[in-house]
């Protein structure tokens, strides 16, 4: 058994190289696990796993659920995605309600930025953070860094280029913590205006040209620009973010010639990335899904059934 | 008719008259009869109780130019008494209550309300401010010459700014032929919609920024309406030396301006806010440390002028939830004194510029009978043991609402005792 001294997953930030490896060590297991005919473990068997997705997603829901379910435990979904209830209100009220119910595990998104750290200080049992806010997204992160170092056989030293909507990104944060923590380097691709303030401290190289931006570069990583964000507010229109910012087989020359182009899903095609690229040879967008399944079994296997370390939800942010 | 008191053995600080010395001071009747190294040999009349403050430092009570209570509307927050309860732990005399209330205090009858509660409920002294705009919507001004008549020591628009600038202007226009002065927060509602300071943090935190140009804007904006006009113009809360600087320039000019700053701004700065915690979530928004460093020292050479708790009293339902969607604010009354204490203790402020900044200064900007401790005065008093070490612990504090982002803080310094009119309300 391998040392995991944490008992939820509510970012990246609270991770080290070494917790990162453990994570993904268990998940290429896990890839094999699931690419046999029986694909059930029973490590889970008798635990209840509840997904509580306060923000509607297909994806990363679904992928959760799978894993659970490979690993014999017993899943049910909550979706609280359209409940006419003020989202602030009922959070604490809906996690008491479940947390009566003795889950082991409360998978959590949610719109709003630390939901998932102030459910950790009020439950019983194991949290994992699958998206809040614009905080941080680190299933996702820990998924791409393991689809990386499947096909490039590391992750040290390679060059990795975000780019899009990094400003709105849960998903940027998480890879950029987790990029740097395994010794990766870090570029963010976008208008100024995609960009948060002081993005240049925060462990990445900042560019504004596509060309400049991916040149060299071992992984192209693409974040989805959210519709309402496309026409005027941050951007003049779609066509004109395509033009300079979308990943298109031009724009994709500047990288190293076997870079892997990745996308978190879902797409827009002819938004940020046209469908030649994202159904081309060097798209590993697909592999991306399998791994995810993969990397949220390892991530709940590896905090359910850890000797448990010190609780991180429970040392910070007494006062609420 | 209560036996005059003297207490003996103090140091006698009093900024209204630059005075600094041993010595004692003798009340009576509700004031105060003598205050300094020459009261000792005065001599007490017949019956004197008196009193050995050794080690202790008597100063103008403190007065407190913004404080938010729950009442009228949210009494389960905070109540005028219990808000007064908690300015006597505090040291604090006197205080100016904010509009923002439910409803909203833009009548006369409302005042009068204020002021009633008060007088029959509350420890110490309690000035309204009224509304600046009717509602605070605003839109149309309030009377401030009823409003001035019944009582209201300031015309504010409390939490919300006033995005008009032509209401503004004839709300100041108007207010100068009463005397009126005019307290404005200045918040930038487009780009200072966000949560917290802008900056790496909050990119990490996935929270939206709060920009520092959100509040200079917006104060240069009323600096130059405050020009036009020649009214006079207090800046409630600054929090970034751009403000700082732009008030001294407006000052130049002959700008009649004056400006106050929250505690927390003086000793908190944005990495207080963690992961997350809601205490911390206030307005203005708690900035960096240069900032700090650069507001406390525009505090010592008087650019800014006064000191503010900015109580303001919020409980689990504002505030445990998460960060974006907790309300702003934090109680500060019973807190106020002993943080500002850090910034004499190790922040290089003496005590004398410390104590003109939360008594003498702000009574003189507000027309208030307090801040001074010259014979005659009333003898609000508050009596400070500077190297009191204490814990803060939430639970015990008088206020009804715990949102204390000092909770656990230690403090060195703190009133010990309070007197109102001669009387003692507060003793440790």
């Amino acid at each position: 058994m391998v040392y995991f001294p944490h008992r939820h997953l509510l970012g990246i930030k609270d991770l080290k190289e070494q917790d990162i490896t453990v994570l993904l060590d268990k998940a290429d297991e896990a890839v094999q696990l699931s690419r046999q005919r029986d694909k059930r473990s029973s490590v889970l068997r008798g635990m209840t796993q509840i997904n509580l997705f306060f923000e509607a997603s297909t994806r990363t829901q679904s992928s959760f659920e799978l894993a659970g379910k490979r690993l014999g435990a017993d899943v049910m979904n909550m979706s609280v995605a359209n409940s006419s209830v003020k989202k602030g209100e009922t959070l604490i009220d809906t996690a008491m309600t479940l947390n009566a119910m003795h889950p082991d595990v409360l998978v959590v998104r949610h719109a709003s930025a630390g939901a998932a750290a102030l459910l950790a200080q009020k439950v019983s049992c194991s949290v994992i953070n699958a998206g809040d806010g614009q905080h941080e997204h680190p299933t996702q992160a820990l998924l791409d860094a393991l689809t990386i170092r499947r096909a490039k056989g590391k992750l040290s030293r390679i060059i990795v280029a975000i780019c899009g909507d990094v400003l709105h990104s849960r998903v940027a944060r998480s890879n950029i913590l987790l990029l740097n923590a395994m010794g990766a380097r870090v570029r963010v691709v976008a208008p100024a205006t995609l960009l948060p303030s002081g993005i240049s401290d925060m462990c990445a190289e900042v560019y504004h040209s596509m060309e400049e931006g991916l040149k060299d570069a071992d992984v192209v990583m693409m974040l989805r620009l959210q519709r309402e964000r496309m026409s005027g507010s941050f951007v003049p229109s779609i066509r004109e973010y395509f033009h300079y910012y979308g990943l298109d087989a031009q724009k994709l020359k500047a990288a190293k010639d076997d870079a892997l182009v990745m996308h978190p899903g879902p797409m827009n095609r002819g938004v940020e990335i046209s469908s030649d690229v994202a159904d081309g040879p060097q798209s590993v967008i697909e592999s991306q899904v399998e791994m995810g399944v993969a990397v949220r079994m390892a991530v709940m296997e590896t905090l359910l059934t850890q000797t448990q370390g010190p609780a991180q939800g429970q040392t910070r942010g007494a006062s609420r | 008719m209560t036996a005059p008191v003297l207490l003996t053995n103090l140091r006698i600080l009093d900024p209204s008259r630059n005075l600094d010395e041993m010595g004692g001071l003798l009340m009576a009747d509700g004031r105060i009869v003598a205050a300094g190294a020459n009261a000792r040999n005065q001599g007490a009349p017949e019956g004197t109780e008196i009193r050995d403050c050794s080690g202790l430092v008597a100063v103008p009570g403190l007065v407190d130019a913004q404080v938010f209570v729950g009442e009228p509307g949210n009494e389960y927050r905070e109540t005028i008494e219990s808000a007064s309860r908690a300015a006597a732990a505090g040291g604090i005399t006197s205080f100016i209550t904010m509009p923002d209330t439910n409803p909203v205090i833009d009548d006369i009858a409302l005042v009068e309300f204020v002021q009633k509660t008060a007088r029959d409920k509350a420890l110490v002294n309690v000035y309204p401010s009224a509304a600046l705009t009717k509602g605070l919507l605003g839109k149309e001004m309030t009377e401030f010459g009823l409003l001035s008549a019944a009582g209201a020591v300031s015309f504010t628009n409390g939490r919300s700014p006033v995005d008009d600038t032509m209401v503004l202007r004839r709300a100041m226009t108007y207010a100068r032929e009463f005397n009126a002065i005019i307290a404005c927060e200045t918040r930038d509602p487009y780009l200072g919609g966000g949560v917290m300071n802008s900056g790496v943090l909050a990119s990490w935190l996935g929270l939206s920024g709060i920009p520092r140009e959100a509040e200079i804007i917006p104060l240069e904006r009323d600096l130059r309406v405050a020009e036009m006009t020649g009214g006079a113009y207090h800046a409630s809360r600054l929090s970034v030396p751009g403000s700082a600087a732009a008030v001294a320039q407006a000052r130049q000019r002959g700008v009649k301006v004056t400006c106050g700053i929250s505690i927390n701004n003086l000793t908190l700065n944005e990495n207080d806010i963690g992961e997350y915690r809601t205490f911390f979530k206030l307005y203005p928004p708690l900035r960096g440390e240069d900032d700090r460093v650069s507001m406390v020292e525009a505090l010592k050479n008087g650019t800014i002028d006064i000191i503010v708790s900015s109580h303001d009293p919020q409980d689990v339902d504002t505030k445990r939830v998460p960060f974006a969607d907790a309300a702003d604010g934090a109680v500060g009354l019973e807190t106020m004194l002993a943080a500002a204490l850090r910034l004499y203790h190790s922040g290089g402020i003496d005590l004398m510029r410390l104590i003109d900044a939360m008594s003498t200064r702000p009574a003189a900007i507000f027309g208030l009978d307090a801040g001074t401790l010259k014979p005659g005065a009333k003898a609000d008093i508050t009596l400070i043991d500077l190297d009191y070490p204490w814990i803060v612990s939430k639970d015990d504090l008088v206020s009804r609402s715990k949102n204390t982002p000092f909770d656990n803080a230690r403090f060195t310094g703190r009133a010990v005792q309070t007197y109102v009119r001669g009387l003692r309300v507060h003793s440790v």
